[in-house]
């Protein structure tokens, strides 16, 4: 009996597919969230439009948050490391969380690395930017990728560069030969050898989720139609009006992006949206995608 | 023959991908009219709860339990060996209860107890088996046949024209156990 191999850390990505993964604060959200028919829950501290406007530090969330929401679902519950803060990650998998983001959204803990996730029984899930992040985070073993979007700002915008960035590298990739190949790994900072499984596949090795930005029923079904596998909603579902009905239609929509008609009649009727942020209200320190 | 492919949420593109490389035209079960034309449906991994929920909107959970009373074969793995089972041990909910087993959902623990390990299924042979956040059989009715055994562990059974497992056999590149079902597909 082998646990936590490479295969099954993958493969328990492969089963959230077409899922909704929502940032929950307390048992009460993550009952919400699971009513609603939510993969799995992030548990953190703080969604990161407070992380935003609130400043400070974000680290890690008390252990006690991450329990009590262990015992309230039975989805799986993922939990936040910051960059490169071992530590903080090693205590997560004693927790026996699922999952671990280790996530732009808190403050980065080393300047110089990621984890090696490779040294880890439980999964990782890491953000990118373009193809290279991507490709960096595979070799440092994360199992699963998402764009990092903006998070916080309700604002889809970045999270669809994102997307847009990766898939034309992916399609620029597989124009080329094995020696142009090598060439664009160094352009990129990438492993040739992942890059020739990127091009030989068409797609990332990992499941590829978006998050960062994703606000409503559309936007969760236009990050389907950008390929993503399924999305990520921080602050989006608990900073709105009704919790509840836009969970609910987020799930639907995520599922059904290719009806139109589906998605218009789950967005019906939702109340107030979270209020958005303009990317270029943010000065360029403080976006949490440079991390 | 057509074999579809629950696809509310889950591992779908992997069991397409299985059944494709068996020869069978293997296709997505999105709304309630995709069932028209299948000769037996899988139910893939993913999360139970979740994909019930989606199904329940728009007809497709009530169109499937009709199918499936009616003589459709199904193959649930994971979160669908959950959806089919008559009991859930640790949970409230009920879903299609149609195999007369009783089932633990998420019976090993959290993600780092996941495993790989080899399934005994009798005259098949020795079968390489994804066991992620596994259901677990705690009790197998009169009319379940066990086909598959993790040490003494029923993980594979089959009950009519319907076949459950606790395991994912299409991450493992093993195709067997698709090629058992659409055997069974055929004969309905």
């Amino acid at each position: 009996m082998d646990k936590g191999t490479y295969r099954v850390k993958t493969g328990f990505a492969e089963m959230f597919k077409g899922g909704v993964i929502m940032d929950v604060t307390t048992p009460d959200q993550a009952r919400i969230a699971e009513n609603a028919g939510a993969v799995a829950v992030m548990a953190l501290e703080r969604v990161p439009a407070d992380i935003r406007s609130q400043g400070g530090v974000a680290r890690m969330a008390d252990p006690s948050r991450i329990k009590a929401i262990q015992d309230t679902v039975s989805i799986p519950v993922m939990a936040k490391a910051r960059i490169g803060h071992v530590a903080e990650a090693r205590v997560l998998e004693s927790l026996g969380v699922d999952f671990i983001d280790e996530s732009e959204v808190l403050t980065p803990a080393d300047p110089f690395h990621h984890i090696d996730k490779w040294q880890f029984a439980v999964p990782f899930v890491c953000g990118c930017r373009d193809l290279g992040e991507a490709a960096r985070r595979i070799a440092e073993g994360a199992a699963m990728i998402r764009t990092k979007g903006e998070a916080g700002t309700g604002n889809v915008i970045e999270a669809v560069r994102h997307m847009r960035v990766l898939n034309g590298q992916i399609r620029r990739l597989q124009g080329l030969n094995y020696a142009e190949l090598v060439s664009f790994a160094k352009e990129i900072g990438a492993s040739a050898e992942i890059l020739k499984l990127i091009a030989e596949q068409g797609r990332l090795p990992v499941v590829n989720f978006a998050a960062g930005g994703i606000a409503t029923p559309a936007d969760a079904a236009l990050m389907r139609m950008l390929g993503c596998d399924g999305v990520f909603v921080g602050s989006g579902i608990f900073k709105s009006q009704d919790p509840e009905k836009r969970a609910r239609a987020v799930v639907m929509a995520c599922t059904h992006y290719e009806d139109a008609q589906l998605v218009a009649e789950v967005s019906a009727g939702l109340g107030e949206a979270m209020v958005g942020l303009s990317i270029d209200e943010i000065p360029e320190h403080e976006r949490m995608q440079q991390r | 023959m057509t074999v579809g492919v629950l696809a509310v949420q889950g591992d779908v593109r992997e069991h397409l991908a299985v059944l494709g490389a068996l020869g069978v035209r293997a296709v997505p079960v999105l709304r309630p009219r995709d069932l028209a034309s299948v000769a037996g449906v899988v139910l893939p991994g993913g999360e139970s709860t979740a994909m019930w929920r989606i199904m329940s909107v728009g007809g497709l959970a009530e169109e499937l339990r009709a199918a499936l009373c009616g003589g459709l074969p199904a193959f649930g793995t994971c979160a669908g060996m959950v959806l089919l089972a008559q009991e859930i041990t640790n949970w409230p909910e009920r879903y299609f209860q149609l195999v007369d087993i009783a089932v633990e959902r998420n019976a090993t623990g959290p993600q780092q107890h996941s495993f790989e390990a080899s399934v005994d299924a009798g005259e098949l042979g020795e079968l390489a088996a994804l066991f992620i956040r596994a259901p677990l059989v705690r009790r197998v009715g009169k009319g379940v046949q066990v086909l598959g055994k993790l040490g003494t562990e029923p993980v594979w059974v089959r009950q009519g024209h319907l076949l459950a497992a606790s395991f994912h056999p299409e991450l493992a590149g093993d195709a067997r156990v698709h090629q058992y079902f659409v055997n069974m597909c055929r004969k309905e």
